[in-house]
């Protein structure tokens, strides 16, 4: 069965969705997402869906969803890169996510990402090596 | 019955220069007052396209249907005629009158052919005139057709021409709004500003509402939309423009516009969006 890789770069977790989401694969990357938050103790997770041509309500609520479980288990979640026809299509259906992050790419994501959990990682990291 | 079609071959052959000069002298009558809009050069080489063209047609013998493949050539150069018309300027009555006018000369010329008996006229008469009614009316139709054509393009044009995306600087947009914003209006306005997020990169847009006549329910939603849609993409809307009897409306309908960003001019906004992006404006020299 195919996976959607979870890519951990230090405190953020990296997810790139390059094939057709089905409601299979999008429970899959929920059960994989929060284990592996948990596993490495994430403050950051960013999802890039700029790949991804269609969504239904299903994908747009586990999107959210996902976004939900994260920031239970403390992580921030960043949904870049999405395409002008899904944003119109998850209004269209009367879900605007609210309360999950966006940014318009992976770069500014992760600048959004570092800004809010950078002083949090920056005083358990930083303090290490200089004590 | 069937001898009207020789007879009117007949006549169109024996007749054709005197039938073109009196029906071109009936034509110009009748558009006295259009003399500006058509030359009498180009009326009678329409004239006598059509006269030949009538002929052929006439000669297969199908006078009943213009509608067979016979008529193709005629219908196809009366299309042409009322489509040149209706861009011109000409009234629907006026590209009518280009068949109808034929009518005079050519039944003057019958009358003379066919001589006393009644019989025979009448039959003939009947038989002209409902064939030239039907290639009137047919000259309507393509006249009312390409009007239709011409209203669809221009409401396409406006369409495109009243929702430009403006950039105002780097990673700053602005979307002027001019006049009702209805679903398919918003539709477009939306992909234009998505579209237009995604090329430039810009993480702020401006909608100004100040050229929007009226705010009702249904175009704030529009509007709340469209703001939607762009914060998934990760850009933050603004809403300017908003004039005083528009904030009364919003308010006495009860819309929340509290978890967007609104302002009354699009300076405002504009100063709001440089603040954001971390700049300031200031003046190059101090005031002399």
């Amino acid at each position: 069965m195919e996976r959607i890789p979870i890519l951990r770069m230090g405190d953020i977790l990296l997810v790139t969705i390059q094939v057709d989401m089905h409601d299979r694969l999008a429970m899959a990357l929920q059960d994989g997402l929060t284990t592996k938050i948990a596993q490495t103790g994430a403050h950051g997770v960013l999802i890039d869906i700029s790949a991804l041509d269609i969504v239904d309500s299903f994908i747009g609520r586990v999107l959210s969803n996902i976004s939900l479980m994260a920031s239970v288990l403390d992580a921030t979640t960043v949904v870049v890169g999405m395409q002008p026809a899904v944003a119109i299509t998850l209004v269209e259906l009367g879900l605007s996510l609210q309360g999950v992050k966006t940014a318009l790419n992976v770069e500014r994501g992760m600048q959004m990402l570092r800004a809010v959990i950078g002083t949090a990682s920056e005083e358990g990291e930083d303090a290490g090596p200089e004590d | 019955m069937p001898d009207t079609g020789n007879r009117l071959s007949e006549l169109l052959t024996t007749y054709q220069a005197q039938l073109l000069a009196a029906w071109i002298t009936e034509q110009s009558e009748s558009l006295s007052d259009r003399s500006d809009l058509i030359k009498e050069s180009e009326l009678t080489a329409q004239g006598k396209e059509f006269l030949g063209l009538l002929r052929n047609a006439v000669r297969s013998g199908q006078l009943h249907d213009i509608q067979g493949s016979e008529w193709d050539p005629v219908r196809d150069m009366l299309a042409e005629v009322s489509r040149g018309r209706a861009l011109q300027g000409f009234t629907p009555s006026e590209t009518a009158t280009f068949v109808f006018s034929l009518k005079k000369p050519l039944f003057t010329h019958l009358q003379q052919e066919v001589g006393m008996d009644a019989k025979a006229l009448a039959e003939h008469l009947w038989v002209i005139t409902v064939l030239l009614d039907k290639l009137g009316l047919w000259t309507t139709e393509i006249y009312q057709k390409s009007r239709e054509e011409v209203i669809l393009r221009q409401q396409q044009e406006l369409l495109e021409l009243s929702t430009p995306v403006v950039k105002l600087w780097d990673g700053i947009l602005a979307v002027p709004l001019i006049g009702t914003l209805d679903s398919a209006r918003t539709q477009i306005v939306m992909e234009s500003l998505l579209q237009m997020i995604v090329d430039t990169g810009s993480e702020l847009a401006i909608i100004d509402i100040t050229g929007v006549p009226t705010v009702d329910t249904l175009t704030a939603q529009h509007l709340l939309k469209a703001v939607s849609a762009a914060r998934l993409m990760g850009a933050d809307c603004i809403i300017s423009g908003i004039r005083p009897q528009i904030a009364q409306t919003i308010v006495h309908l009860g819309v929340d516009l509290t978890t967007i960003t609104t302002k009354a001019t699009m300076a405002d906004a504009f100063r709001v969006a440089l603040q954001r992006a971390g700049l300031t404006v200031s003046r190059a020299q101090a005031k002399a």
